[in-house]
């Protein structure tokens, strides 16, 4: 077949009707320089033999047939969508933790994290919450805000929140029956310099409203009376 | 004495406790029949509404039966219904309610913080008293 043009063109044949176009066939036949195209190619219109087909390469028989047709799954070429964040989850909200170690801890918002995770901490000085990753569907966001603006956040990213891979070593006999001598993971200095430096400016700010500090290291409960549909957050 | 103080009248001040206009103040402008009352504030059209809708409040003011709205609204800044409303400890009390429910976590930490400083103070005071009583 003729190669496609890349750009439709335009008929020649503009239709008096839909089905009936204003010039005849042989009006066309001159138009389209169908001549001039013959004459070119010495009176006959040029042909284009098939071009000779290069042989198929041989498909090699499979090594191995299944027993049974496996069905192949469906292509699902989906990504998933960047966790939104909440509207009212701002850089400085206090956050009331649901679930979890810290249920019920108030704790400062810092930034969301590209995993979706809410990058949070206590400050660790006040309530014991350390920089934490922490689900949105797990926080109530409450309407106080801090000033966060001295805080530098960038440098925490969810690689940092990695656990480390320990490289198990093969126990011999021997070993079995010695006592555990594997001692607690600690935490590195430098990451507990990190909590230092991160809370050392949010302090500042938290100390400037009164109240704040006591407020941050209490815990929410609810208490007889409190309707949660009906409280403000 | 007698068993009712507060009675259904004309210009009688009263509370809607049900329905769209909750909580507002509205003057008794004529009474429909047995159960309902035709019913006028300065700022909704006037309506009936029935008797279990409002409730009777202390304040009564000075007017003819159904007066148009401008002859609505001079007695009620005259007799200052909405002054001796927000002093009365009634109006007082729903005002704090209004104010109590829209604190957020926060306000409200605050307040308990605020109950247990003032009933240390209070108790405080009574031991002190106590003191010179058994002295």
């Amino acid at each position: 077949m003729a190669a496609k043009r890349k750009i439709p063109i335009k008929t020649r044949n503009p239709d008096l009707i839909r089905g009936v176009g204003k010039y005849s066939r042989s009006k066309m036949y001159h138009k389209r320089g169908l001549w001039a195209i013959k004459a070119k190619n010495g009176g006959v219109f040029p042909r284009h033999d098939p071009q000779a087909k290069t042989p198929a390469v041989a498909e090699k028989p499979p090594k191995f047939y299944p027993a049974d047709n496996v069905k192949k799954p469906l292509l699902n070429k989906r990504k998933p969508k960047p966790t939104k964040l909440r509207a009212s989850i701002t850089p400085g909200t206090v956050l009331i933790l649901l679930a979890g170690r810290f249920m019920g801890k108030r704790v400062v918002f810092l930034k969301q994290l590209t995993s979706g995770l809410l990058l949070v901490t206590g400050p660790f000085k006040i309530n014991g919450v350390p920089l934490r990753r922490v689900n949105q569907s797990y926080a109530i966001a409450t309407s106080t805000k801090i000033d966060i603006s001295e805080v530098n956040v960038d440098k925490f990213d969810d690689k940092y929140f990695t656990k480390e891979v320990v490289k198990k070593k093969k126990k011999n006999e021997g070993e079995f029956f010695e006592a555990e001598k594997e001692d607690k993971r600690k935490l590195p200095e430098d990451k507990k310099e990190d909590q230092k430096v991160v809370d050392a400016s949010l302090l500042k700010s938290i100390e400037n409203v009164p109240d704040l500090k006591a407020y941050l290291a209490a815990r929410f409960s609810l208490k007889s009376g409190m309707k949660p549909h009906e409280l403000v957050f | 004495m007698y068993p009712f103080k507060r009675y259904v009248e004309i210009g009688r001040v009263a509370l809607v406790n049900y329905g769209k206009d909750y909580g507002k103040l509205v003057v008794i402008v004529d009474v429909v029949d047995q159960n309902r009352a035709l019913v006028d504030a300065p700022d909704m059209v006037r309506s009936q509404m029935n008797f279990k809708r409002l409730t009777l409040t202390d304040i009564k003011i000075d007017i003819n039966r159904v007066p148009k709205k401008k002859t609505l609204i001079d007695p009620m800044e005259k007799a200052c219904v909405k002054n001796k409303w927000e002093n009365s400890s009634w109006g007082r009390k729903l005002i704090v309610q209004k104010r109590q429910a829209s604190l957020n976590d926060f306000g409200r930490f605050k307040l308990m913080l605020a109950k247990i400083k003032k009933a240390g103070m209070v108790r405080q005071e009574l031991a002190k008293l106590k003191k010179e009583i058994a002295a």
